[in-house]
């Protein structure tokens, strides 16, 4: 008998125990959250120690996942400077690991308020109801560019608000040009005059061209080639076409030159490094690369040109986050005044200077390229940028190509083509 | 513990009324433990069991209303889906696999002849030998992890090294070739015959499952076997000083040589320490996620993907919830079938000694 109660004993007080638990864990937004009423959170607040759910107008947290102190230095300044002209309190935070902190935040119900957010994740946050859809809300949408605005509409509603964003364009190290003897009348224009100053860069120190092995990289061909990874619309998969084939045959033909080498082949972790460091002459890269080789290579002498144009003319990539609101905060509309304040005019251009971002508004372009005028490449090919797509599930298949991109050199680029297609196909598929 | 309050009052059947408040008193004592573990590992447990039967997006409780059952659709569409979630974790587990078959064996192997060399009694500094053997495993991995990727860069200096014999490495980390396809290759052997890439497990083609690990895996399971095999070491050394002289002197009246020694007395007797080292060796190996996380992040060509590091990229980056948790089950089963038939083969082992 009493070795029966013994047994018994210890699981009915795990039961307890974890029945006990899961009643702490539901907390305020678990089995009844569809009214965030008053009441509710009033009479939680005290346990989750965090300000800002507590009170409608409590303080906005501000996650963001920064590049260095530069930007965590002006997200701040901006921060607190809107925080004395509102009244409202509001403090920034910097992630070390931002997709994995927010969705901490989701699933426990008390995420930040304001935060970044990558175009990969979008999709993925938006339709589980995480974001809130503030985009329409703000004075300044119209002044957003346009390209960038579709970057972050999902069923047609803008989500978000672009942070910034960059473009990618031909970085070229100006002293290793002159060594080759080339002339400034030689800048590439097309695919062939790339393929030709790749090869007389090369020589047995350096080559000709570097940039990652990644779609990131590699589609801005694609896009010259007038193909790309999805239609107009964003409905099919169109990876499996002659012009995204056509991109990667270029690809291996340079490599196959060995005037193309991947940063990791010439001991980089990226192409900004592989250039900086000379080995390489020339890399495709983003704005980023002028802030790196400010500060690790400040004697690699360069200028930045636009991409040259293929089959069907110019084109490009284009990358940038937007300022994401919680679907779950307490003070949305404390927020939307922030993140209206953050992307104006004259706060974009000063982030632009301080960690040198290109402004999301086109009413600060001038000023930009006024500013900076050897970004000037960087800015024009916004003109004929893509964006990056933004489908849920498409991240993933990205991530597969780009591991199919390592071994383009001896791989069959139409069998990757069609393994993307087949993915990204039943990407968009599993979404309707 | 929990047996001893319960197995008193069988001696003094007579009254209840002291021994009954002891068992009380030992629940009490207990329930903190209880409550920590309830609360800590119980229903983290049932909570990613059930998240990886629903549809949680990842937004507010698991446990709320809005969350619905879905059956096994996780599993089935890892596992049968044939998409590319299930190409995904197919190369997750040949990867982790190959590690797994070369880290374990390694690591019991070296870790055991570690401890055979540090246990003898002519040896001397070996108190220095113990903490040198030792110091990899107390040292962090991430701390290990970023000295090997400086180690085995393009230009590191295992490269260096190997040029100064006139060899030229690869670029470890950078090499996503499989090293049975890389020496199938020196024979001339760059395709598979269609027998094995035209059929295939888990989407990956059994050419591919034979790849073995890439370059830059064989770099990490190296890492694992000099980060771990001083731990184990320890385990060995310790079961060896349980074995007195005398065993060893009998045996060599008997006139053993010192091989015959070690193969037919000590190592039966280490057998249990060989069945721990072994069964922690295997979950370790399974188990495999900083290393991947801090060093090469699934890179190159995802031959560095393991199943505990796709299920965190599914969970965190892909918003695929379900289908992390659903990993993390297929892992835990998978580590439970290695052990039992592991325990079976070494048991049996002992029978047939016996």
């Amino acid at each position: 008998m009493s070795r029966r109660t013994a047994r018994t004993s210890p699981a009915l007080a795990l039961l307890a125990a974890s029945t006990l638990a899961l009643a702490a864990c539901s907390g305020g937004s678990g089995f009844d959250d569809p009214a965030p009423s008053g009441t509710e959170p009033a009479a939680e607040s005290p346990s989750d120690g965090d300000g800002e759910s507590s009170a409608p107008a409590g303080e906005i947290s501000v996650l963001i996942g920064s590049s260095g102190d530069a930007e965590t230095d002006a997200v701040t300044a901006a921060v607190d400077a809107w925080s004395q002209s509102s009244g409202t309190p509001a403090s920034v935070t910097v992630a070390s690991d931002l997709p994995q902190q927010l969705s901490q935040g989701f699933a426990a119900g008390d995420p930040p308020d304001v935060f970044y957010v990558s175009t990969d994740h979008l999709a993925g946050w938006a339709a589980n109801g995480s974001l809130h859809p503030y985009g329409e809300q703000l004075a300044n949408v119209d002044d957003f560019h346009a390209s960038l605005r579709e970057n972050f509409t999902v069923d047609g509603q803008l989500y978000c608000a672009p942070k910034d964003f960059s473009t990618l364009a031909l970085v070229i190290n100006t002293e290793a040009w002159e060594a080759a003897g080339l002339g400034d009348d030689e800048v590439p224009t097309t695919w062939e005059e790339l393929a030709d100053v790749a090869k007389k860069l090369t020589t047995d120190s350096q080559v000709g061209l570097t940039f990652g092995p990644e779609y990131q990289r590699i589609g801005v061909f694609m896009a010259q080639a007038g193909g790309g990874l999805l239609s107009e619309d964003g409905s099919t998969a169109t990876a499996d076409s002659p012009e995204n084939l056509q991109a990667l045959e270029l690809v291996q033909q340079l490599m196959a030159d060995g005037a193309l080498k991947y940063p990791a082949e010439i001991g980089a972790g990226w192409g900004g490094e592989a250039f900086g460091s000379g080995a390489a002459a020339m890399t495709i890269e983003g704005n980023w690369i002028v802030g790196a080789l400010r500060n690790d290579f400040p004697d690699t002498p360069y200028r930045v040109v636009e991409l040259p144009a293929g089959p069907a003319g110019q084109g490009t990539l284009q990358f940038t986050n937007c300022w994401g609101i919680a679907a779950d905060s307490e003070s949305k509309e404390a927020a939307v005044d922030l993140v209206e304040f953050l992307t104006s005019t004259e706060q974009q251009i000063e982030f632009a200077s301080a960690f040198g971002v290109m402004p999301s508004v086109q009413s600060a372009a001038e000023a930009f390229a006024a500013e900076f005028p050897e970004q000037e490449a960087f800015v024009t090919s916004a003109d004929f940028a893509k964006g990056m797509p933004t489908v849920q599930g498409a991240a993933e298949v990205i991530a597969d190509l780009n591991a199919q991109l390592e071994g383009l050199a001896n791989a069959d680029a139409g069998e990757i083509l069609r393994s993307v297609q087949q993915n990204l196909q039943a990407a968009l598929d599993g979404q309707g | 513990m929990s047996a001893q309050p319960a197995t008193l009052p069988r001696k003094a059947t007579r009254g209840s009324g002291i021994r009954g408040r002891e068992a009380q008193a030992g629940w009490l004592f207990v329930a903190p433990v209880i409550l920590l573990l309830g609360l800590f590992l119980v229903l983290p447990v049932v909570m990613a069991a059930w998240v990886s039967l629903s549809d949680w997006t990842g937004r507010g409780s698991p446990f709320s209303s809005e969350v619905s059952f879905v059956g096994a659709k996780n599993y089935s569409e890892l596992l049968l889906g044939g998409g590319l979630a299930t190409q995904d974790f197919g190369t997750a587990l040949r990867n982790n696999a190959w590690y797994v078959v070369l880290v374990v064996p390694t690591q019991t192997a070296l870790s055991l002849f570690l401890a055979v060399m540090v246990n003898r009694k002519w040896l001397r500094g070996s108190g220095f030998y113990r903490t040198a053997f030792y110091f990899p495993s107390v040292t962090s991995s991430v701390a290990i992890t970023v000295l090997f990727l400086f180690l085995f860069s393009a230009t590191g200096v295992v490269n260096k090294v190997l040029q100064a014999m006139s060899v030229s490495g690869p670029n470890w980390f950078a090499d996503p070739r499989g090293v049975v396809h890389v020496v199938l290759g020196w024979i001339g052997v760059d395709k598979g015959p269609a027998a094995l890439t035209e059929h295939g497990v888990l989407g990956v083609s059994l050419w591919q499952w034979l790849a073995g690990p890439s370059i830059a895996m064989s770099v990490l399971v190296i890492m694992a076997v000099f980060t771990t095999s001083g731990t184990f070491m320890l385990l060995f050394l310790a079961a060896l000083q349980h074995i007195s002289d005398e065993v060893e002197e009998a045996a060599m009246v008997d006139g053993t040589t010192a091989w015959q020694r070690f193969r037919f007395v000590t190592l039966p007797m280490l057998r249990p320490t060989v069945f721990t080292v072994m069964t922690l060796g295997l979950i370790g190996t399974w188990q495999v996620f900083d290393q991947i996380y801090t060093g090469t992040q699934g890179s190159p060509g995802k031959t560095t993907v393991t199943p505990a590091y796709l299920s965190y990229t599914a969970s965190f980056q892909s918003q695929q919830w379900g289908r992390g948790a659903a990993i993390a089950f297929i892992l835990f089963a998978i580590i439970i079938v290695m052990t039992v038939i592991q325990r079976r083969v070494i048991r049996g082992r002992d029978q047939d000694a016996l």
